[in-house]
């Protein structure tokens, strides 16, 4: 079988993947996705859908910021809406001390322009009477909101697609190797793919490549616990979350609620389920928090593989070991809004040499202090 | 430590195992949805009402009586949970409801799965109307509640429940205005070598059909359903046969096509699945005796591929053989053969009357594009095949981007429908689209519930 060349191939049809796909192919370059399910059907497309700048550390800001941008464009992105909304993040807080961090928080970030609104418990009552009494005050991101994961991810993918970038979908990688500034990935089923560019944007299964490449890294996977209940009448104006952690959701158009919190397990290496305890754990403390919840029912729960790194920070950027290499990977359970934005950055190290805003806080490089293996 | 034996369901495959059981010292601990045991086919009406078993199960109530009859007796050997439905399954652990808001959990080390079956719907324009019934529906309507699904009646589709309920509709005193067969009166006459192999209940099926005769109730074979009309509630069904269109009035109608297998449970537990031609579906894998892939796990009744219920008792009881060999009991080697050979005659029976009543393979190249396929999210044929032609041929990634199967039922009553969709569309083959994965919960589960004790 000859093998298809390229000048970028793209290990992961994920949301971050799939965006440094479309700017690349957009950009005129030549691009293989190679992704063992279907793209974004994964992590991109099972996560909560949150779409939030509030709560990220200052390091993420201006990428999440730029992420924003491409958001607020993503009609022109992708061709859909994706059921996109600026509904405003919400952000409770159970205590005092928990507005207080708050109030911290939205200081610090002041200079992102979040426009965050920091409230205590009576303008919270007066302005979202839907939330519970347990809230002793909130901060609202008004132009964070939510959008539908298992739109958007496939898009961005079917986005790059139409400006003439290659997916091969339910392809597994087999093998990966470099040779004279050439990158070959060969698939399970015998196909070849050459190219002098790859960008690692496997998720929670990226590990495995930059490991191949000398640059382990202590990536573990959790699975988030998700369910959804049947329609009910529009309550809840804001996606929210409560500080500290606790039970996130949203309310989508057609009237489902989306809520999250705790873990579920994994059933295998590639696959993941709520379990008993997350799906009770939402369903006994989630109407204290939403009392209009109370009488509801839970129809569908939900999990996914995701890739977090000690310090809750992604892997972005080039590889310090193999030219040519560049990684994307370890987003910690908060890629979807920030996916865009580090996938055009991806593109940017490609096209322009380095991207548009420093990625030194990503790197791969933070640890390689820890692993002294570094033989492939 | 004795193990832990659970079985879930209480219809003829659940009794009949908790029965073999029983009988050689285990004590299991039964789990039914229901509230009184029978499942579907031998439901019992609640306590206090007095019709006979005759009246609700006609040619069937020794048999339904039995059961009955089998589980009251073992109840002193046995712990029964009834009105408890099983939610979820993780490694020896299944989660419960019982009575609509107490959680509980049961561990097990071996667990019998007799979840039955649900009626087999593919839509017609107009479905979502009230007034529209399954067959099996309309035929708990009657078993449980005395009631009819309203007067006049038409029964519609195809499989050996049209004319069981036809039959029972009409003699219990509602006016069925007309059966219509979707299947061809050929087809059920080539099945008829087939279905020799059962006598019995081959001559029910030729005695309903002739009393429906004698008290002339029209029977039409070969018909086409084009859909149901009414304002607020059904007033007519349309149908045509031989290129003729004909409204027929009536105020409810019951119709669904066969049966198809309550599989999610099996599938939650990790059981490998494979396609079964003979039931158009995936069905958990499972040996002679009724071994899943699962150790420890055990499959019986319509849950595992549709037999009926006498095959359902049969298989209920090897099910138990194989749990009881597993334990190093001792089990009845002559009994178990003549159970075998007696299923084998019951699987060839099942192939005649899927002859008799061919899957309709056309229903999908008919469906309007604008017939509501997924009635929880409100999804149409139309949506379905945009989804295909978007370039998506995987059930499970035509139920992310269109919502068909994502609603309360989780495709368990549009999941049929849905994957024909694709097929047609796609080109593909019903068993090269993949299969709709279960999720917990099984079935909608309240907030607020409270932990059992």
């Amino acid at each position: 079988m000859t093998a298809v060349a390229s000048d970028v191939i793209i290990v992961g049809g994920g949301i971050v993947g799939s965006s440094a796909a479309l700017c690349l192919a957009r950009a005129g370059r030549s691009v293989s996705v190679i992704e063992r399910d279907f793209c974004g059907s994964r992590s991109s497309g099972v996560n909560y859908g949150g779409v939030r700048r509030q709560g990220r550390p200052l390091s993420q800001l201006p990428l999440s910021c730029r992420a924003h941008a491409i958001w607020g464009e993503l009609a022109g992105w992708v061709g859909t809406d994706g059921e996109y909304t600026r509904s405003g993040h919400l952000k409770l807080a159970r205590s005092e001390a928990d507005l207080a961090t708050l109030q911290a928080y939205a200081l610090a970030v002041e200079p992102f322009g979040l426009g965050l609104q920091v409230m205590g418990r009576a303008e919270l009552r007066r302005r979202f009477p839907w939330v519970g009494d347990v809230a002793a005050g909130a901060s609202l991101c008004p132009d964070d909101g939510h959008a539908n994961p298992r739109l958007v991810s496939p898009a961005f993918a079917r986005a790059a697609q139409r400006q003439g970038a290659h997916l091969y979908e339910q392809t597994l990688v087999a093998e990966v190797t470099h040779n004279a500034g050439q990158f070959e990935v060969r698939s399970q089923a015998g196909q070849r793919f050459t190219a002098p560019w790859l960008l690692n944007c496997a998720g929670a299964w990226a590990g495995v490549l930059a490991a191949q490449f000398g640059e382990p890294v202590p990536m573990v996977a959790h699975h988030p616990a998700m369910l959804v209940t049947e329609p009910l009448p529009l309550f809840m104006t804001a996606s929210t979350g409560v500080e500290g952690g606790g039970i996130y959701a949203r309310q989508v158009a057609r009237g489902n609620c989306v809520l999250g919190g705790g873990r579920g397990f994994a059933e295998g290496p590639d696959k993941a389920r709520t379990g008993q305890a997350a799906i009770l754990n939402i369903l006994r403390n989630a109407t204290e928090l939403y009392p209009a919840l109370a009488g509801a029912q839970a129809i569908r729960s939900w999990s996914g593989t995701e890739g977090y790194l000690p310090d809750n920070e992604p892997v972005l950027g080039p590889s310090l070991t193999c030219p040519g290499l560049l990684h994307g990977f370890g987003f910690a359970g908060a890629g979807f809004q920030i996916g865009p934005a580090a996938g055009e950055a991806l593109a940017q190290c490609i096209l322009a040499g380095e991207a548009a805003h420093s990625l030194a806080a990503f790197s791969i490089g933070r640890f390689t202090s820890l692993h002294h293996t570094g033989t492939l | 430590m004795s193990e832990r034996i659970v079985i879930v369901g209480a219809g003829p495959a659940g009794v009949r195992a908790a029965q073999a059981l029983v009988a050689q010292g285990v004590r299991p601990l039964l789990i039914d949805e229901g509230g009184r045991g029978g499942g579907q086919i031998y439901r019992q009406p609640p306590a206090n009402f007095t019709r006979s078993a005759n009246t609700l199960y006609g040619f069937e109530a020794s048999k339904a009586r039995s059961i009955h009859h089998t589980l009251e007796s073992l109840r002193p050997h046995l712990d029964y949970q009834p009105d408890t439905l099983v939610w979820n399954g993780e490694h020896g652990v299944l989660d419960t409801l019982r009575q609509g808001s107490l959680a509980g959990r049961q561990r097990f080390d071996r667990l019998i799965i007799a979840s039955g079956a649900t009626d087999r719907v593919l839509p017609i324009p107009g479905w979502t109307l009230p007034g529209v019934y399954t067959l099996g529906a309309a035929q708990v309507a009657l078993k449980f509640q005395g009631c009819a699904i309203g007067d006049p009646v038409v029964l519609a589709g195809s499989g050996p429940l049209l004319y069981l309920v036809a039959y029972q509709y009409a003699k219990a005193g509602a006016t069925v205005a007309t059966v219509l067969d979707t299947s061809p009166l050929q087809a059920q006459i080539n099945a008829v070598p087939r279905l020799l192999t059962q006598p019995a209940t081959f001559a029910k099926g030729l005695y309903y059909r002739a009393w429906l005769m004698a008290k002339r109730v029209p029977v039409y074979q070969g018909v086409t359903l084009l859909g149901v009309e009414g304002a607020e509630r059904v007033t007519h069904v349309l149908w045509s046969m031989q290129g003729r269109v004909h409204a027929l009035a009536c105020n409810a109608i019951g119709f669904s096509h066969a049966l198809r297998s309550e599989t999610q449970l099996a599938d939650l537990l990790g059981c490998s699945f494979a396609w079964s031609p003979l039931n158009r579906a995936w069905l958990p894998t499972r040996d002679e005796l009724g071994r899943a892939s699962v150790s420890g796990v055990y499959l019986a009744g319509d849950g595992a591929g549709i037999l009926g219920a006498d095959g359902a008792e049969i298989t209920g009881e090897l099910a138990a053989m194989a749990v009881l060999e597993d334990l190093g009991k001792r089990v009845d080697g002559k009994r178990r053969s003549q159970h075998l050979a007696a299923l084998a005659r019951l699987q060839r029976f099942r192939v005649g009357l899927e002859t008799a009543f061919p899957f309709p393979t056309n229903w999908a190249v008919q469906a309007p594009d604008h017939l509501v396929v997924c009635r929880c999210e409100q999804v149409t044929a139309g949506e379905v095949r945009a989804a295909v032609r978007a370039g998506h041929w995987e059930v499970n990634r035509v139920k992310a981007t269109c919502r068909a199967g994502m609603g309360r039922c989780q495709g368990r009553v549009c999941g049929v429908a849905t994957v024909e969709l694709i097929a047609g569309e796609s080109g593909r083959p019903p068993e090269q689209v993949g299969r709709l994965r279960a999720q917990a919960p099984l079935k909608p589960l309240p907030f607020d519930l409270e932990i059992g004790p």
